[in-house]
């Protein structure tokens, strides 16, 4: 128990404190690995609840797909040299009111939730009922997800598909006059229509048309 | 005292999986240049002790003899964690690889899951190695091979999941297990194939080797790096071209069951069988290095993306319809 004490606190220390240098460390490339080692400590908190599906698939789809798409625009934009104003001691940045209201509105909502749980117990006890412990609980979380939250999973999957398709439609620019490499047409090339032997005659030389 | 000896015997497995999976790495990069070297009627390495066994060896020592540059313009801490990432992500994938029913260092219900978060985490070492040498060829291979490998692991993903469909468990002995009838490379073969290409690309092999192609690139995100950092980031890269070997052997030729169960090959224990599949995948690996000329970029994109991804897909629907319809379904 001690051991999973020390873990615990090893894990959530290391994810808070990551989390507070997101926003502190100066340097936005920093800022990105800070937020990729609060999601892997985070999937090691999942683990030692228990979820170990929920974990592998944070890891997966945060750390391993959508952090590395962070990164990628973070140094494409090459803003690696603007610094972070926060901590510059500038007065002026706009952003810090509208930052305290959605950390504020952040901070009540965390407060409701946590203070139903506290106040409400049992509302929680028909939510959580008791996760069957003869399967593993990556086999109980398809039996939920796709027996009686079948719908709310596919229109979430449709609405995830649909703001890949908008993104793709809102930046495709159909430009003209660029050269195109088909590759249909670059393999499917045969010697005839691209070598021509020719009679060479001495002092003559060839004329090839264009 | 408990816990002591607790944690003591942790050790002492995890020294026994890693010192061999090391030593392995050293020989595989040997054998890997003979190969190379027969295909082209060279020698290859063959001074250095008996059939050049010990050339990795030597090689290793002159790394580590070799003085270690920091770039003055790098971001030193990145720059040093880069190999590390790169090294400590190949090694820890190996804790789940089953080598027998029972030899396995952590037996775990989602040991695929595992396997493919680990790989996928790889690109960061590559990445942060690109980023913080502060220079335009790494930084070019960098992005290259994040965009890459982002691309590959998605068909591997879908690859996995035909598998996953056929065992109806995550854990990776229980996919082994599930293949003692028939091994999924004759259903799922075509998934074999593209798995093994997306293997190719995933671990930066040629002819996908893109993040590195010196032609373009002198070598790619380790061109400021020298000496035992160097070598870390080679170690990491043949350690991982292993792992990706030993998935393919679990995945679709049965893991650490033997071929034919029959009486003399069933005394021959589970190791052995891994071993040997994941050296018939590698000496694969190392053919089409020696044959294949590198890809072009945007096709390396366009395989990944119009080919593979929707083949592999199609093959999702194909697979589960029919095992649907022929009842055949894994339910426990």
């Amino acid at each position: 128990m001690i051991a999973h004490a020390i873990f615990f606190y090893t894990f959530s220390i290391i994810a808070v404190v990551s989390a507070i240098m997101v926003t502190a460390s100066k340097n936005t490339v920093h800022s990105v690995f800070f937020l990729i080692l609060d999601f892997i400590s985070i999937s090691c908190l999942f683990i030692m609840i228990g979820a170990e599906f929920l974990g592998m698939i944070m890891l997966i789809v945060y750390v391993g797909a959508v952090a590395v798409l962070f990164l990628f625009v973070v140094m494409m934009l090459n803003v690696a040299q603007q610094k972070n104003q926060w901590f510059a001691g500038q007065a002026t940045s706009k952003h810090i009111p509208v930052g305290l209201i959605i950390s504020t509105l952040i901070f009540f909502e965390i407060i409701i939730v946590i203070g139903g749980w506290k106040y409400k117990p049992e509302i929680f006890d028909i939510n959580n009922s008791p996760a069957n412990t003869s399967v593993s609980n990556t086999h109980s979380l398809g039996q939920i997800l796709y027996t009686d939250y079948i719908h709310v999973f596919q229109i979430s999957g449709m609405i995830l598909l649909v703001a890949m398709i908008g993104a793709i439609v809102l930046t495709f620019r159909q430009r003209s006059g660029l050269k195109r490499q088909s590759y249909i047409k670059q393999i499917s090339r045969e010697r005839a229509e691209g070598v021509e032997v020719l009679e060479v005659q001495s002092n003559k030389g060839v004329k090839i048309d264009d | 005292m408990e816990y002591l000896s607790i944690v003591f015997q942790e050790v002492y497995k995890i020294l026994f999986l890693l010192v061999p999976v090391l030593v392995s790495v050293a020989m595989i990069v040997w054998l890997d240049r003979r190969v190379w070297a027969f295909v082209q009627k060279r020698q290859g390495p063959n001074v250095v002790g008996p059939f050049g066994l010990l050339q990795s060896l030597a090689d290793a020592l002159k790394y580590i003899f070799k003085e270690i540059i920091i770039p003055s313009s790098s971001n030193k801490v990145i720059f040093i964690l880069a190999p590390i990432v790169t090294m400590t992500l190949a090694l820890i994938a190996w804790a789940v690889i089953p080598f027998s029913a029972t030899h396995v260092l952590a037996d775990i219900n989602v040991g695929i899951l595992y396997l493919f978060a680990v790989s996928s985490l790889g690109v960061y070492g590559i990445i942060m190695g690109g980023w913080a040498s502060n220079s335009k060829y790494p930084f070019l291979g960098a992005i290259r091979s994040a965009a890459q490998m982002v691309s590959y692991e998605v068909s591997i993903g879908v690859i996995i999941i035909n598998v996953l469909l056929c065992v109806g468990s995550l854990n990776l002995n229980d996919i082994v297990i599930a293949q003692q009838n028939m091994w999924f490379v004759i259903p799922l073969f075509p998934m074999f194939v593209i798995f093994f290409i997306s293997a190719l690309a995933e671990t930066n092999r040629p002819p996908f080797d893109l993040p590195e192609a010196e032609a373009e690139l002198v070598a790619g995100y380790q061109t400021e790096y020298s000496g035992m950092m160097y070598a870390m980031f080679w170690l990491g890269e043949y350690a991982n071209i292993l792992l990706m070997c030993a998935m393919g052997a679990i995945l679709f030729l049965g893991g650490w069951m033997s071929p034919i169960d029959v009486y003399p090959f069933t005394l021959v224990p589970g190791a052995v069988w891994l071993i040997l599949k994941i050296l018939l995948l590698f000496i694969l690996f190392a053919l089409v290095k020696a044959i294949v000329p590198r890809y072009r970029y945007d096709q390396l994109m366009r395989l990944g993306w119009k080919v593979f991804l929707p083949l592999s897909l199609i093959w999702v629907v194909l697979t589960a319809s029919y095992l649907f319809y022929f009842n055949l379904l894994p339910v426990n």
